[in-house]
Protein backbone atom coordinates (compact mmCIF):
# COMPACT_ATOMS: atom_id res chain seq x y z
CA UNK A 1 0.00 0.00 0.00
CA UNK A 2 1.44 3.36 -1.07
CA UNK A 3 0.74 5.68 1.85
CA UNK A 4 2.19 8.59 -0.06
CA UNK A 5 -0.48 8.45 -2.72
CA UNK A 6 -3.09 8.94 -0.02
CA UNK A 7 -1.16 11.54 1.87
CA UNK A 8 -3.83 13.92 3.03
CA UNK A 9 -1.46 16.84 2.90
CA UNK A 10 -1.96 16.59 -0.85
CA UNK A 11 -5.23 18.13 -1.99
CA UNK A 12 -6.08 15.31 -4.39
CA UNK A 13 -5.85 12.58 -1.77
CA UNK A 14 -7.99 14.55 0.62
CA UNK A 15 -10.59 15.30 -2.04
CA UNK A 16 -10.87 11.66 -3.05
CA UNK A 17 -11.44 10.60 0.52
CA UNK A 18 -14.09 13.26 1.14
CA UNK A 19 -15.95 12.60 -2.11
CA UNK A 20 -15.95 8.87 -1.45
CA UNK A 21 -17.40 9.44 2.01
CA UNK A 22 -20.10 11.81 0.76
CA UNK A 23 -21.13 9.35 -1.95
CA UNK A 24 -21.69 6.81 0.78
CA UNK A 25 -24.19 8.94 2.59
CA UNK A 26 -25.82 10.22 -0.58
CA UNK A 27 -26.69 6.67 -1.50
CA UNK A 28 -28.20 6.12 1.94
CA UNK A 29 -31.73 7.27 1.41
CA UNK A 30 -32.04 5.65 -2.00
CA UNK A 31 -30.88 2.22 -0.90
CA UNK A 32 -33.82 -0.14 -1.41
CA UNK A 33 -32.31 -2.91 0.65
CA UNK A 34 -31.36 -0.89 3.69
CA UNK A 35 -32.39 -3.49 6.29
CA UNK A 36 -29.13 -5.01 7.48
CA UNK A 37 -30.74 -8.27 8.48
CA UNK A 38 -32.47 -8.72 5.14
CA UNK A 39 -31.49 -11.02 2.34
CA UNK A 40 -28.15 -10.42 0.72
CA UNK A 41 -28.04 -7.44 -1.64
CA UNK A 42 -25.56 -8.33 -4.38
CA UNK A 43 -26.18 -6.39 -7.61
CA UNK A 44 -22.53 -6.67 -8.61
CA UNK A 45 -22.45 -10.44 -8.32
CA UNK A 46 -20.82 -11.25 -11.66
CA UNK A 47 -18.00 -8.76 -11.11
CA UNK A 48 -17.63 -9.96 -7.53
CA UNK A 49 -17.36 -13.57 -8.62
CA UNK A 50 -14.49 -12.68 -10.96
CA UNK A 51 -12.67 -10.95 -8.11
CA UNK A 52 -13.36 -13.98 -5.93
CA UNK A 53 -11.72 -16.31 -8.43
CA UNK A 54 -8.77 -13.96 -8.61
CA UNK A 55 -8.51 -13.92 -4.82
CA UNK A 56 -8.69 -17.69 -4.64
CA UNK A 57 -5.90 -17.92 -7.17
CA UNK A 58 -3.74 -15.58 -5.13
CA UNK A 59 -4.53 -17.50 -1.98
CA UNK A 60 -3.69 -20.82 -3.55
CA UNK A 61 -0.52 -19.62 -5.23
CA UNK A 62 0.78 -17.24 -2.62
CA UNK A 63 -1.03 -16.55 0.58
CA UNK A 64 -1.76 -20.10 1.65
CA UNK A 65 1.75 -21.49 1.07
CA UNK A 66 3.30 -18.40 2.65
CA UNK A 67 1.09 -18.77 5.71
CA UNK A 68 2.00 -22.44 6.02
CA UNK A 69 5.66 -21.54 5.81
CA UNK A 70 5.29 -18.79 8.37
CA UNK A 71 3.27 -20.97 10.72
CA UNK A 72 5.70 -23.85 10.44
CA UNK A 73 8.88 -21.86 10.85
CA UNK A 74 7.75 -19.38 13.49
CA UNK A 75 6.28 -20.98 16.61
CA UNK A 76 3.04 -19.81 18.21
CA UNK A 77 4.84 -17.60 20.73
CA UNK A 78 6.75 -15.77 18.05
CA UNK A 79 3.63 -15.26 15.93
CA UNK A 80 1.84 -13.91 18.99
CA UNK A 81 4.57 -11.29 19.43
CA UNK A 82 4.20 -10.16 15.82
CA UNK A 83 0.46 -10.05 16.27
CA UNK A 84 0.74 -7.98 19.45
CA UNK A 85 3.06 -5.54 17.73
CA UNK A 86 0.74 -5.08 14.74
CA UNK A 87 -2.33 -4.73 16.97
CA UNK A 88 -0.64 -2.13 19.12
CA UNK A 89 0.13 0.02 16.09
CA UNK A 90 -3.52 -0.07 15.07
CA UNK A 91 -4.63 1.49 18.35
CA UNK A 92 -4.17 5.20 17.46
CA UNK A 93 -6.51 4.73 14.49
CA UNK A 94 -8.96 2.87 16.74
CA UNK A 95 -8.91 5.76 19.21
CA UNK A 96 -9.78 8.23 16.46
CA UNK A 97 -12.69 6.06 15.36
CA UNK A 98 -13.88 5.61 18.94
CA UNK A 99 -14.03 9.40 19.31
CA UNK A 100 -15.78 9.83 15.97
CA UNK A 101 -18.35 7.31 17.16
CA UNK A 102 -18.80 9.19 20.42
CA UNK A 103 -17.50 6.17 22.31
CA UNK A 104 -15.45 7.91 24.96
CA UNK A 105 -15.15 4.79 27.12
CA UNK A 106 -13.52 2.75 24.34
CA UNK A 107 -11.29 5.69 23.43
CA UNK A 108 -10.11 5.72 27.02
CA UNK A 109 -9.60 1.97 27.10
CA UNK A 110 -7.65 1.98 23.87
CA UNK A 111 -5.50 4.89 25.03
CA UNK A 112 -4.73 2.91 28.16
CA UNK A 113 -3.94 -0.17 26.05
CA UNK A 114 -1.63 1.77 23.78
CA UNK A 115 0.34 3.42 26.57
CA UNK A 116 0.46 0.35 28.77
CA UNK A 117 1.44 -2.09 26.04
CA UNK A 118 3.99 0.28 24.55
CA UNK A 119 5.68 0.93 27.89
CA UNK A 120 5.15 -2.22 29.95
CA UNK A 121 4.74 -4.41 26.88
CA UNK A 122 8.01 -3.12 25.47
CA UNK A 123 6.98 -1.37 22.29
CA UNK A 124 3.82 -3.43 22.01
CA UNK A 125 5.57 -6.80 21.70
CA UNK A 126 3.62 -8.07 24.67
CA UNK A 127 -0.01 -7.49 25.60
CA UNK A 128 -0.17 -7.09 29.38
CA UNK A 129 -3.20 -4.76 29.08
CA UNK A 130 -5.45 -7.75 28.29
CA UNK A 131 -4.30 -9.49 31.48
CA UNK A 132 -5.12 -6.27 33.34
CA UNK A 133 -8.70 -6.42 32.14
CA UNK A 134 -8.64 -4.13 29.10
CA UNK A 135 -8.95 -6.51 26.15
CA UNK A 136 -8.68 -5.66 22.49
CA UNK A 137 -11.72 -4.46 20.63
CA UNK A 138 -11.04 -3.46 17.05
CA UNK A 139 -12.90 -0.79 15.20
CA UNK A 140 -12.59 0.95 11.85
CA UNK A 141 -14.07 3.64 9.63
CA UNK A 142 -16.69 1.21 8.37
CA UNK A 143 -18.03 0.96 11.89
CA UNK A 144 -17.86 4.73 12.30
CA UNK A 145 -20.00 5.17 9.19
CA UNK A 146 -22.40 2.57 10.55
CA UNK A 147 -22.69 4.49 13.81
CA UNK A 148 -23.32 7.66 11.81
CA UNK A 149 -26.20 5.93 10.03
CA UNK A 150 -24.80 4.59 6.78
CA UNK A 151 -26.26 1.29 5.62
CA UNK A 152 -23.94 -1.43 4.43
CA UNK A 153 -25.02 -1.08 0.80
CA UNK A 154 -24.19 -3.66 -1.82
CA UNK A 155 -21.92 -6.60 -1.15
CA UNK A 156 -18.53 -6.32 -2.80
CA UNK A 157 -15.54 -8.59 -2.89
CA UNK A 158 -12.34 -6.56 -2.99
CA UNK A 159 -9.15 -7.68 -4.71
CA UNK A 160 -6.77 -9.14 -2.13
CA UNK A 161 -8.79 -7.76 0.76
CA UNK A 162 -11.70 -10.14 0.25
CA UNK A 163 -15.36 -9.77 1.21
CA UNK A 164 -16.66 -6.33 2.10
CA UNK A 165 -19.58 -4.04 1.38
CA UNK A 166 -19.89 -0.56 -0.11
CA UNK A 167 -19.82 1.22 3.24
CA UNK A 168 -16.91 -0.80 4.60
CA UNK A 169 -14.94 -0.55 1.35
CA UNK A 170 -14.93 3.24 1.64
CA UNK A 171 -14.05 2.77 5.29
CA UNK A 172 -11.08 0.68 4.30
CA UNK A 173 -9.79 3.43 2.00
CA UNK A 174 -9.92 5.84 4.90
CA UNK A 175 -8.35 3.27 7.25
CA UNK A 176 -5.32 3.18 4.97
CA UNK A 177 -5.33 6.91 4.26
CA UNK A 178 -5.76 8.19 7.77
CA UNK A 179 -3.61 5.81 9.78
CA UNK A 180 -2.02 8.18 12.28
CA UNK A 181 0.96 5.95 12.92
CA UNK A 182 2.01 5.90 9.28
CA UNK A 183 1.47 9.68 9.08
CA UNK A 184 3.68 10.40 12.06
CA UNK A 185 6.43 7.82 11.65
CA UNK A 186 9.01 8.73 9.01
CA UNK A 187 10.16 6.54 6.14
CA UNK A 188 11.30 3.79 6.11
CA UNK A 189 10.28 2.91 9.70
CA UNK A 190 6.58 3.24 8.92
CA UNK A 191 6.84 0.15 6.71
CA UNK A 192 7.79 -1.93 9.72
CA UNK A 193 4.18 -1.54 10.81
CA UNK A 194 2.91 -2.60 7.38
CA UNK A 195 5.23 -5.60 7.37
CA UNK A 196 4.02 -6.59 10.84
CA UNK A 197 0.46 -6.29 9.60
CA UNK A 198 1.05 -8.58 6.65
CA UNK A 199 2.78 -11.13 8.87
CA UNK A 200 -0.10 -10.92 11.33
CA UNK A 201 -2.53 -11.73 8.50
CA UNK A 202 -0.38 -14.69 7.45
CA UNK A 203 -0.52 -15.89 11.05
CA UNK A 204 -4.31 -15.60 11.06
CA UNK A 205 -4.48 -17.54 7.81
CA UNK A 206 -2.32 -20.25 9.34
CA UNK A 207 -4.29 -20.51 12.59
CA UNK A 208 -7.63 -20.69 10.83
CA UNK A 209 -6.13 -22.86 8.08
CA UNK A 210 -8.53 -25.81 8.13
CA UNK A 211 -11.64 -23.68 8.36
CA UNK A 212 -10.54 -21.38 5.53
CA UNK A 213 -9.51 -24.29 3.36
CA UNK A 214 -12.90 -25.90 3.84
CA UNK A 215 -14.68 -22.73 2.79
CA UNK A 216 -12.43 -21.84 -0.15
CA UNK A 217 -11.60 -25.24 -1.57
CA UNK A 218 -14.17 -27.77 -0.38
CA UNK A 219 -17.41 -25.86 -0.83
CA UNK A 220 -19.87 -26.28 -3.63
CA UNK A 221 -19.86 -22.49 -3.94
CA UNK A 222 -16.98 -20.80 -2.12
CA UNK A 223 -18.18 -17.38 -3.24
CA UNK A 224 -21.59 -17.82 -1.60
CA UNK A 225 -20.01 -19.32 1.52
CA UNK A 226 -17.47 -16.51 1.94
CA UNK A 227 -20.22 -13.95 1.36
CA UNK A 228 -22.57 -15.56 3.87
CA UNK A 229 -19.89 -15.94 6.53
CA UNK A 230 -18.61 -12.41 6.05
CA UNK A 231 -22.02 -10.71 6.18
CA UNK A 232 -23.18 -12.70 9.21
CA UNK A 233 -19.99 -11.99 11.11
CA UNK A 234 -19.73 -8.32 10.16
CA UNK A 235 -23.34 -7.58 11.11
CA UNK A 236 -22.73 -9.34 14.40
CA UNK A 237 -19.54 -7.31 14.99
CA UNK A 238 -21.46 -4.10 14.47
CA UNK A 239 -24.20 -5.17 16.84
CA UNK A 240 -26.68 -5.55 14.03
CA UNK A 241 -27.70 -9.10 14.58
CA UNK A 242 -30.77 -9.44 16.67
CA UNK A 243 -32.10 -12.61 18.17
CA UNK A 244 -35.61 -11.46 17.25
CA UNK A 245 -34.79 -11.72 13.56
CA UNK A 246 -33.52 -15.23 14.18
CA UNK A 247 -36.93 -16.18 15.52
CA UNK A 248 -38.50 -15.12 12.22
CA UNK A 249 -35.76 -16.86 10.29
CA UNK A 250 -36.21 -20.12 12.16
CA UNK A 251 -39.97 -19.98 11.83
CA UNK A 252 -39.55 -19.56 8.07
CA UNK A 253 -36.62 -21.87 7.55
CA UNK A 254 -37.15 -24.74 9.95
CA UNK A 255 -38.92 -27.61 8.31
CA UNK A 256 -39.87 -29.53 11.37
CA UNK A 257 -42.44 -31.71 9.72
CA UNK B 1 -22.90 -20.39 36.96
CA UNK B 2 -20.22 -21.87 39.19
CA UNK B 3 -18.98 -25.41 38.98
CA UNK B 4 -21.13 -26.74 41.79
CA UNK B 5 -24.43 -25.32 40.61
CA UNK B 6 -23.61 -26.40 37.08
CA UNK B 7 -23.02 -29.99 38.20
CA UNK B 8 -26.20 -29.95 40.27
CA UNK B 9 -28.38 -28.81 37.40
CA UNK B 10 -26.60 -31.11 34.98
CA UNK B 11 -27.36 -34.06 37.23
CA UNK B 12 -30.96 -32.93 37.54
CA UNK B 13 -31.15 -32.70 33.77
CA UNK B 14 -30.10 -36.34 33.51
CA UNK B 15 -33.29 -37.54 35.13
CA UNK B 16 -35.60 -35.27 33.20
CA UNK B 17 -37.32 -36.70 30.14
CA UNK B 18 -36.44 -33.94 27.68
CA UNK B 19 -39.23 -34.47 25.26
CA UNK B 20 -42.02 -34.48 27.82
CA UNK B 21 -41.24 -31.19 29.57
CA UNK B 22 -41.54 -27.65 28.43
CA UNK B 23 -38.02 -26.33 28.76
CA UNK B 24 -37.05 -23.63 31.19
CA UNK B 25 -34.09 -21.31 30.72
CA UNK B 26 -32.15 -23.16 33.39
CA UNK B 27 -32.79 -26.46 31.66
CA UNK B 28 -31.67 -25.03 28.34
CA UNK B 29 -28.46 -23.88 30.00
CA UNK B 30 -27.79 -27.25 31.55
CA UNK B 31 -28.47 -28.93 28.21
CA UNK B 32 -25.68 -26.79 26.81
CA UNK B 33 -23.49 -27.81 29.73
CA UNK B 34 -24.08 -31.48 29.04
CA UNK B 35 -23.40 -31.08 25.33
CA UNK B 36 -20.12 -29.26 25.96
CA UNK B 37 -19.07 -31.80 28.59
CA UNK B 38 -19.70 -34.68 26.18
CA UNK B 39 -17.79 -32.99 23.39
CA UNK B 40 -14.89 -32.28 25.72
CA UNK B 41 -14.80 -35.93 26.77
CA UNK B 42 -14.38 -36.94 23.15
CA UNK B 43 -11.66 -34.36 22.58
CA UNK B 44 -9.85 -35.43 25.76
CA UNK B 45 -9.94 -39.08 24.67
CA UNK B 46 -6.77 -38.46 22.70
CA UNK B 47 -8.06 -40.22 19.61
CA UNK B 48 -7.01 -38.93 16.22
CA UNK B 49 -9.55 -36.57 14.65
CA UNK B 50 -10.82 -39.34 12.35
CA UNK B 51 -11.67 -41.42 15.42
CA UNK B 52 -13.54 -38.54 17.03
CA UNK B 53 -15.85 -37.88 14.09
CA UNK B 54 -18.20 -40.86 14.66
CA UNK B 55 -18.43 -39.83 18.32
CA UNK B 56 -19.37 -36.28 17.33
CA UNK B 57 -21.98 -37.68 14.98
CA UNK B 58 -23.48 -39.63 17.86
CA UNK B 59 -23.51 -36.49 19.99
CA UNK B 60 -25.19 -34.43 17.27
CA UNK B 61 -27.90 -37.03 16.81
CA UNK B 62 -28.45 -37.34 20.54
CA UNK B 63 -28.67 -33.64 21.35
CA UNK B 64 -29.64 -32.04 18.09
CA UNK B 65 -32.65 -32.15 15.85
CA UNK B 66 -30.54 -33.32 12.93
CA UNK B 67 -33.57 -34.15 10.84
CA UNK B 68 -34.89 -30.59 11.13
CA UNK B 69 -31.46 -29.07 10.46
CA UNK B 70 -30.92 -31.34 7.45
CA UNK B 71 -34.33 -30.67 5.92
CA UNK B 72 -34.04 -26.94 6.59
CA UNK B 73 -30.63 -26.87 4.92
CA UNK B 74 -32.15 -28.32 1.79
CA UNK B 75 -35.01 -25.88 1.84
CA UNK B 76 -38.39 -26.31 0.09
CA UNK B 77 -37.05 -29.17 -2.07
CA UNK B 78 -37.04 -31.26 1.11
CA UNK B 79 -40.77 -31.70 0.80
CA UNK B 80 -40.48 -33.69 -2.41
CA UNK B 81 -38.26 -36.40 -0.91
CA UNK B 82 -39.69 -39.87 -0.41
CA UNK B 83 -39.31 -41.17 3.13
CA UNK B 84 -36.56 -43.54 1.99
CA UNK B 85 -34.72 -40.65 0.37
CA UNK B 86 -35.16 -38.56 3.48
CA UNK B 87 -33.68 -41.25 5.74
CA UNK B 88 -30.70 -41.58 3.45
CA UNK B 89 -30.33 -37.82 3.21
CA UNK B 90 -30.51 -37.18 6.96
CA UNK B 91 -27.93 -39.92 7.60
CA UNK B 92 -25.59 -38.55 4.93
CA UNK B 93 -26.09 -35.01 6.22
CA UNK B 94 -25.30 -35.97 9.80
CA UNK B 95 -22.01 -37.55 8.72
CA UNK B 96 -21.16 -34.52 6.60
CA UNK B 97 -21.90 -32.17 9.51
CA UNK B 98 -19.80 -34.24 11.92
CA UNK B 99 -16.83 -34.22 9.55
CA UNK B 100 -17.08 -30.57 8.57
CA UNK B 101 -17.48 -29.15 12.07
CA UNK B 102 -15.84 -31.91 14.07
CA UNK B 103 -12.55 -30.97 12.44
CA UNK B 104 -12.80 -27.54 14.04
CA UNK B 105 -13.93 -28.72 17.45
CA UNK B 106 -10.60 -29.27 19.05
CA UNK B 107 -9.68 -25.75 18.05
CA UNK B 108 -12.75 -23.95 19.27
CA UNK B 109 -14.84 -26.24 21.42
CA UNK B 110 -12.19 -27.64 23.70
CA UNK B 111 -11.70 -25.95 27.01
CA UNK B 112 -14.16 -23.76 28.67
CA UNK B 113 -17.49 -22.52 27.54
CA UNK B 114 -18.72 -20.09 30.11
CA UNK B 115 -22.46 -19.58 29.89
CA UNK B 116 -23.19 -15.88 30.18
CA UNK B 117 -26.96 -15.90 29.85
CA UNK B 118 -30.05 -17.39 28.32
CA UNK B 119 -33.23 -15.93 26.95
CA UNK B 120 -36.42 -17.27 25.50
CA UNK B 121 -38.01 -15.81 22.42
CA UNK B 122 -41.15 -17.53 21.21
CA UNK B 123 -40.38 -21.27 21.14
CA UNK B 124 -36.61 -20.75 21.02
CA UNK B 125 -34.05 -20.63 23.77
CA UNK B 126 -30.85 -18.73 23.07
CA UNK B 127 -28.04 -19.73 25.39
CA UNK B 128 -25.09 -17.32 25.17
CA UNK B 129 -21.58 -18.22 26.14
CA UNK B 130 -17.94 -17.34 25.78
CA UNK B 131 -15.63 -20.03 24.50
CA UNK B 132 -11.94 -19.80 25.28
CA UNK B 133 -9.69 -21.54 22.86
CA UNK B 134 -6.78 -23.67 24.03
CA UNK B 135 -4.50 -21.59 21.77
CA UNK B 136 -5.76 -18.39 23.35
CA UNK B 137 -8.43 -15.97 22.31
CA UNK B 138 -12.06 -15.99 23.26
CA UNK B 139 -15.16 -15.73 21.16
CA UNK B 140 -18.89 -15.55 21.53
CA UNK B 141 -21.11 -18.53 20.94
CA UNK B 142 -24.85 -18.95 21.13
CA UNK B 143 -26.71 -22.25 21.23
CA UNK B 144 -30.30 -22.33 20.04
CA UNK B 145 -32.66 -24.89 21.51
CA UNK B 146 -36.23 -25.70 20.54
CA UNK B 147 -38.36 -28.49 21.97
CA UNK B 148 -35.38 -29.66 24.00
CA UNK B 149 -33.17 -30.21 20.97
CA UNK B 150 -30.45 -28.02 19.46
CA UNK B 151 -31.41 -26.52 16.16
CA UNK B 152 -28.56 -24.09 15.63
CA UNK B 153 -25.30 -22.73 16.93
CA UNK B 154 -23.82 -19.29 16.31
CA UNK B 155 -20.10 -18.60 16.47
CA UNK B 156 -19.27 -14.88 16.47
CA UNK B 157 -22.56 -14.25 14.76
CA UNK B 158 -22.26 -16.98 12.14
CA UNK B 159 -25.18 -19.39 12.21
CA UNK B 160 -24.51 -22.99 11.23
CA UNK B 161 -28.07 -23.36 9.95
CA UNK B 162 -27.86 -20.25 7.74
CA UNK B 163 -24.45 -21.27 6.44
CA UNK B 164 -25.55 -24.79 5.62
CA UNK B 165 -28.73 -23.51 3.99
CA UNK B 166 -26.53 -21.62 1.56
CA UNK B 167 -24.11 -24.48 1.03
CA UNK B 168 -26.60 -27.33 0.59
CA UNK B 169 -28.59 -25.02 -1.68
CA UNK B 170 -25.45 -24.53 -3.80
CA UNK B 171 -24.72 -28.26 -3.82
CA UNK B 172 -28.23 -29.06 -4.99
CA UNK B 173 -28.03 -26.37 -7.70
CA UNK B 174 -24.78 -27.86 -8.97
CA UNK B 175 -26.47 -31.22 -9.27
CA UNK B 176 -29.42 -29.62 -11.02
CA UNK B 177 -31.81 -30.55 -8.23
CA UNK B 178 -30.89 -34.23 -8.25
CA UNK B 179 -31.38 -35.27 -4.64
CA UNK B 180 -29.98 -38.78 -5.00
CA UNK B 181 -26.79 -37.31 -6.43
CA UNK B 182 -26.66 -34.85 -3.55
CA UNK B 183 -27.00 -37.69 -1.05
CA UNK B 184 -24.19 -39.63 -2.71
CA UNK B 185 -21.92 -36.59 -2.68
CA UNK B 186 -22.74 -35.68 0.93
CA UNK B 187 -21.43 -39.07 2.02
CA UNK B 188 -18.01 -38.02 0.80
CA UNK B 189 -18.15 -34.31 1.65
CA UNK B 190 -16.97 -32.44 4.74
Amino acid sequence: MQSESFNLKRPLGRTVAIVATLTLFAGCAADPNADPSAEIYDPYESANRKVHEFNRGVDRALFRPLSKGYGTVVPDGGRQIVSNFADNLSLPADIINNLLQGDVKSAGNNTYRFVFNTVVGIGGLADPATEFGIPRRKTDFGETFHVWGAEEGAYVELPLLGPSNQRDAVGTVLDFALDPVSMVVPNPEKYVGTAANVMDKLGDRYDAGDAIDTVLYESADSYAQAQSLYLQNRRFELGDSDQETYVDLYDDLLLLE
Amino acid sequence: MNRRSFLATATAALVLPYQALALTKGQAESLVGKLVADINKVIASGKPVSGMIPEFERIFTRYGNVRAIARSSMGPDARRMTSAQESAYVKAFSGYLARKYGKQFDKFMSGNIQVTGASQKSKYFFVDGIASRSTGGAFEVTFVVRDSKFIDMHVEGVSVLKTERTEIGSMLDRRKGNIDQLIADLRKAG
